[in-house]
């Protein structure tokens, strides 16, 4: 194990961060908020409670998440587009660094940003709403597989991507409009029938409904069932950048 | 003695089909400069990148230190530093955060000592503080130099170093490369300026289409396939070579004034008393005469347009 570079990547990654803080935690932040004073305050107030919850607190999971889904493609895409872009990456393909440790260290640094934007969109959310957490380790468990699933997915995305519009395609306009209709802001039991099934295949479904378990103990899928989709993104994931890195797909030619 | 690279029948195909590398082998000797020449897209760089592991090839092996580059890339690239071509730096990060970067990615733990060593080596020890985007073309190429040898490298690749560089860094990165090299560096570089081979290398390689023409030591080189040129300025201008010299490879110059006769560098008997003596003899006198050996230059033009 090249600990030393797992490190050093590692470093300059959070580097990185910390360079765009204001870019990176703010941004998120003053949209969360944002969206509670919209959903929470002006048409939460007029919605009552779901499932128990009230609406404003219900829909803090769904905001997290849709943060982690958007935030984890871009910081981890972005990670390894900008040296493919700049041409710096001759520095990471030529150093005795294994697929393995080059993955540790980059989704680890993007999964990290992600968790921590997540954990602060959290106390954001404090300061709007009351917000109770019924399972709290699953609560992490959840954020902290999700945030290294979509990390794993935005790597992907950054090597394939040949620009930086490739870039947004999938978080604008796959991602944000899956999350809308995952039930960020409703539980899909509020669908007629219908649309409730057409929503089961939306993925975003299954994450969603088993974070906000953890919050409140409700659930729109069992949530075996959200953790074995999430899971299995996670190994589709891996092990797509294990063939990326076999086949040296868009990295080397 | 073990070559510290040994490439084997190396071949590279692009997926464009382009054939970049053709059957290409090559030993490196222990603590050598060795200078590979070549026109552009001769496959200098594609060679460098498969040893250093950034292109894959197409068949061939490669041993550095007696390791497969591929079945032991940790202990390969451990040893080795790459200088690229192009100026491909970080360019919101400082100088110091850049090179301590390098370091660890290598597998280096910590080492401030050795990067001030570096640092200062390369005129950069007061500027390691500032983000590199605030730098000069030419200080930028120190930086990517700083980042070769920030883990120490026994062996290094310079990609074109001193491309597009002034002159007094030029002179720099020559004493640079000479104190490496004393200090047990092996370095191969790849070189747009003859002079600079002609300057630094003790063996050359010159490849072109992906075809290594030739490796020689530069000395041998020089003497086994660079020319001499006898000029011999006239006093009166001839209009024609007369019959009597036909048998020397002569020809006139500058409308007659000057008559130019050429030979091989490696002779023994050169056959100038005896041109000398004809000349003489046909009544062509002459006021000045000089001889030029060939440089590394047109040696090169040479083995390229063959």
């Amino acid at each position: 194990m090249n600990r030393h570079a797992v490190a050093a990547i590692y470093k300059f990654e959070m580097a990185r961060f910390r360079r765009t803080l204001w870019q990176s935690l703010a941004t998120p932040v003053i949209t969360t908020s944002l969206y509670f004073v919209v959903f929470g305050a002006a048409i939460g107030a007029r919605m009552g409670n779901l499932e128990g919850v009230p609406y404003g607190a219900f829909i803090v999971p769904g905001l997290i998440m849709l943060a982690i889904f958007t935030e984890s493609l871009s910081n981890a895409s972005f990670g390894i587009y900008l040296p493919k872009f700049t041409g710096t990456i001759f520095e990471v393909l030529s150093a005795p660094v294994s697929a393995f440790e080059l993955v540790l260290a980059y989704v680890g640094a993007a999964a990290t940003k992600s968790v921590l934007l997540g954990l602060v969109i959290l106390a954001t959310a404090n300061l709007f709403v009351p917000v109770s957490i019924a399972h709290p380790l699953w609560m992490v468990a959840f954020l902290v597989l999700t945030a290294t699933t979509f990390c794993l997915f935005g790597f992907i995305l950054g090597i394939w991507a040949d620009g930086f519009d490739q870039l947004q395609f999938v978080p604008m306009l796959i991602i944000t409009p899956l999350t809308f209709l995952g039930g960020a802001f409703y539980s899909i039991d509020m669908l007629p029938q219908g649309w409730r099934t057409f929503s089961l295949f939306n993925p975003i479904v299954y994450l969603i409904s088993g974070f906000r378990w953890s919050f409140y103990g409700t659930e729109d899928v069992p949530v075996g069932v959200s953790l074995a989709v999430t899971g299995a993104f996670f190994l589709a994931f891996l092990g797509i950048v294990a063939w990326i890195f076999k086949t040296g797909y868009r990295l080397k030619t | 003695m073990q070559p510290v690279i040994a490439i084997s029948h190396l071949t590279k195909t692009y997926a464009t089909g382009l054939q970049a590398l053709k059957d290409v082998s090559l030993e490196i000797r222990d603590r050598e400069i060795f200078a590979l020449l070549g026109p552009n897209g001769a496959g200098k760089t594609t060679l460098i990148n498969i040893v250093c592991g950034i292109v894959t090839s197409s068949s061939g092996r490669v041993h550095v230190d007696g390791h497969d580059i591929v079945r032991d890339y940790r202990f390969t690239r451990s040893k080795i530093g790459l200088v690229p071509q192009e100026l491909t730096t970080d360019t919101f990060e400082t100088v110091w955060a850049t090179v301590s970067f390098s370091r660890g990615l290598f597998g280096r733990p910590p080492g401030p000592l050795h990067l001030e060593k570096v640092l200062r080596e390369l005129s950069l020890w007061d500027r390691r503080h500032d983000k590199i985007r605030t730098l000069s073309g030419g200080m930028k190429r120190r930086v990517l130099i700083a980042k070769a040898l920030a883990h120490e490298p026994e062996i290094l690749f310079l990609d074109e170093p001193t491309a597009g560089v002034d002159v007094e860094l030029r002179r720099d990165m020559w004493a640079l490369v000479r104190a490496l090299r004393d200090a047990g560096v092996t370095i191969i570089l790849t070189t747009h300026y003859i002079d600079e081979a002609e300057e630094m290398a003790d063996r050359i390689g010159v490849i072109n289409k992906g075809e290594l023409v030739v490796v020689e030591e530069k000395a041998a080189l020089m003497k086994k396939l660079g020319k001499k040129q006898l000029t011999l300025h006239l006093l009166e201008p001839l209009t024609a070579i007369p019959a009597g010299l036909s048998r020397w490879p002569i020809r006139l110059k500058n409308h007659g004034s000057e008559l130019e006769y050429t030979f091989e560098a490696s002779e023994e008997r050169t056959g100038i008393p005896a041109l000398l003596r004809a000349l003489s003899d046909l009544g062509v006198a002459y006021k000045d005469l000089q001889t030029r050996q060939s440089s590394l230059e047109d040696i090169f033009l040479d083995l390229v347009k063959q």
